[in-house]
């Protein structure tokens, strides 16, 4: 996106026009775009703000209005931070709910009437109310003094009420800008709007700083550690360029053009960045879609896929009541292959049962359906659903050029794995493999790997079965994180097991179409990646950024790291490292 | 003055989620009630920053006090909110 700047002559802000013309700080997100900037109200920084001086009257006190005006002014920021946070749903409600009540404390309240009546004016009594819980919740444990920011930042929020200023906070101009600040809180990114907010440029943080990490899931250029950023003025135009960290003040229509030019190549690079999935030195990695049976395959051919590596049959067989009869299932079938022409398609066979219950097979009375009869384990109550899938399949593949695969998902033991094969063969197809989503298919995956022909990991079963997190639980997010380092050691065990049995492994799950991560299960022995379509470009993208032994190290890393968030960021950091290297 | 001990079961301690839901238990009780670690000083159970000051750990006993119709009853349901584990999902 490269926006113009609305309602920002560049005549308007000559005064604020650099000497230098240009700063520079660390690109930590890439893309170049320009538009006026405007600073976000500073606070003192979290952690060493020193409460504001106390001015003490010489003048008699109204103390019942210096006191209402006091808590009008926590209730009007408790009133914010909760409206805040119903906008922006999810754990960032939970996080402001939790700050709206600090300010409606009735312990800070009363802590602010008393030094009111004791002759103090309201700001004076509520910094000072704020610097007593301030001092015991830093002095306590850990966890408490990272509530001392929070306490802050609800006090400058009050100071500012108090005193007519704007209240910090990501300001809402009503047209497009350039977000510069001292640093981004979590309270003010949780709702962060990518159309309002076109770049992010900070005087402080780093690759892994919080402000680096949203940027970057929101695809937002932005630069960090940028100094001088805050001393221009509102509405001064610059280009923010993400890639290499500099930010040019009131660049010229030259400067515009190079940078649009520069942009438009990015943007049509990653866009039409076809061809095969490489690591910069040559490594290749098959980059393939996840297709569930519906959709509209020409835009999917768009961004170039190696093939399917996950084709789900689930949509042939729900809401009905009864089995659909082998010639509508081959020719659902044939219309995926005959899009795909002489490319793969992987085919995963019937996964039914638990959060996909189908009336014809699934048992009604399951006490635990995750842990019951669903994916090839259906096969044990009706064998012969399984057999009429895999002929239907089989009889599509013959009608198409494409190089079917078969798979067989919720396998546990290497017998399972060699039981589907050979039921596959029977049916005439040649390669069948089997998914990696039960713990134990992990842990004994040479022999798995032995008894058929390929595997494919599915990252969120996974993760679901090795931390006993239901993936429907929204509260257990931080378990099911694909970051985790114990599901990368599952992922890893997977990649070994087929690696020693000379059998291909890809990965399926959510994690492949992270290109941070897509790196990482590269480095971990991963052949092929599979995702939702709109993923791949950036994650062939990603791929070429780096060699295979970079991704080697990045792996290193994320197993080295305590949980899912410190892998993220000890990656993030790395992988930011070697790319300013390989730039030069 | 009703008074009532309980051993807190948090795994984080009285902190986050469990202060936040002892607090807004305390906010509707129809009495005021006080919270102390044992031998401490006492505070109000409806301040979440009172409570987070506590800085009660799992295992600390901590003693709730309160007045007046239902007190007793009051700090029954604060001391089991307070002796389970708040921020464990379940079982």
């Amino acid at each position: 996106m490269f926006s113009p700047a609305p309602q920002a002559a560049p005549g308007r802000c000559e005064a604020a026009s650099s000497p230098v013309g240009g700063l520079r700080g660390i690109g930590v997100s890439p893309g170049a775009v320009a538009g006026p900037l405007i600073r976000m109200a500073t606070r003192p920084a979290a952690g060493s703000a020193p409460p504001p001086a106390v001015e003490m009257p010489a003048v008699e006190v109204d103390v019942h209005g210096e006191n209402a005006a006091a808590r009008a002014a926590l209730e009007a920021v408790a009133a914010e931070l909760e409206t805040r946070g119903t906008r922006a749903g999810g754990d960032a409600a939970e996080v402001l709910a939790a700050q709206a009540m600090i300010a409606r404390d009735p312990g800070l309240a009363d802590l602010v009437t008393t030094r009111v009546k004791a002759g103090w004016l309201a700001p004076a009594a509520l910094a000072d109310a704020f610097a007593h819980y301030r001092g015991i919740l830093a002095g306590a444990g850990e966890y408490l003094a990272a509530r001392v920011a929070d306490l802050d930042d609800i006090r400058d929020r009050a100071l500012a009420v108090l005193s007519g200023r704007a209240v910090p906070g990501v300001p809402h101009p009503g047209h497009p800008y350039v977000l510069a600040a001292v640093d981004l809180a979590p309270a003010d990114t949780a709702t962060l709007d990518p159309a309002e907010v076109i770049a992010i440029v900070t005087e402080e943080g780093g690759p892994t700083s919080h402000t680096a990490i949203l940027a970057k899931s929101l695809g937002i250029p932005a630069v960090v550690a940028c100094a001088g950023i805050a001393s221009l003025a509102d509405a001064t135009v610059v280009l923010v360029d993400g890639g290499t960290g500099v930010v040019d003040v009131e660049p010229g229509a030259e400067a515009l053009a190079r940078a649009q030019a520069r942009e438009d190549a990015r943007r049509a690079a990653l866009a039409a960045g076809t061809g095969p999935g490489r690591t910069s030195d040559g490594h290749g990695v098959d980059l393939l879609v996840n297709l569930g049976g519906a959709e509209d395959l020409t835009v999917i051919g768009a961004v170039g896929p190696a093939g399917v590596g996950l084709l789900r049959t689930e949509f042939l067989f729900l809401d009905r009541p009864d089995e659909p009869g082998l010639a509508e299932q081959r020719e659902a079938y044939l219309r995926v292959f005959a899009a795909f022409g002489g490319r793969k398609v992987v085919v995963r066979t019937l996964d039914a049962g638990a959060d996909k219950p189908l009336r014809f097979v699934t048992a009604p009375d399951e006490p635990n359906p995750a842990l019951g009869v669903r994916g090839l384990r259906t096969a044990r109550r009706a064998p012969g659903l399984l057999d009429r899938q895999l002929a239907a399949i089989a009889a599509a593949a013959e009608g198409s050029e494409a190089k079917v695969w078969v798979m067989a998902p919720m396998v546990s033991t290497p017998a399972e794995a060699a039981a589907f094969r050979a039921r596959a063969r029977a049916a005439g197809l040649a390669v069948a493999g089997v998914m990696v989503e039960v713990p134990a298919a992990a842990l004994r995956a040479s022999a798995v790997a032995a008894a058929c022909d390929f595997l494919s990991i599915g990252t969120n079963d996974l993760a679901q079965y090795a931390f006993a997190a239901d993936r429907m639980a929204g509260g257990l997010a931080d378990l099911l994180d694909p970051w985790q380092p114990a599901l990368l050691d599952l992922v890893r065990l997977a990649a070994d097991g087929a690696g020693a049995a000379g059998k291909p492994v890809g990965v399926c799950g959510e994690a492949a179409s992270d290109p941070l991560l897509a790196l990482v299960l590269v480095g971990l022995g991963v052949t092929s990646l599979s995702m939702a379509p709109i993923a791949l470009p950036a994650v062939r993208a990603s791929l070429a950024r780096h060699t295979l032994a970079h991704c080697r190290r990045l792996a290193a890393a994320a197993l080295a790291a305590p949980d899912g968030q410190g892998a993220r960021y000890a990656v993030a950091a790395l992988a930011a490292d070697q790319e300013r290297v390989a730039a030069g | 003055m009703a008074e009532r001990h309980a051993v807190v079961g948090s795994s984080v301690g009285l902190h986050a989620r469990p202060a936040a839901l002892l607090v807004q238990a305390a906010g509707r009780a129809p009495v005021k009630v006080t919270i102390a670690k044992e031998g401490g000083e006492p505070t109000d159970a409806r301040s979440i920053l009172g409570v987070l000051s506590l800085d009660a750990r799992r295992g600390d006993k901590v003693v709730l006090a309160a007045d007046g119709d239902g007190a007793g009853a009051v700090l029954a349901e604060l001391a089991g909110l307070i002796e389970s584990d708040l921020d464990a999902g379940e079982g």
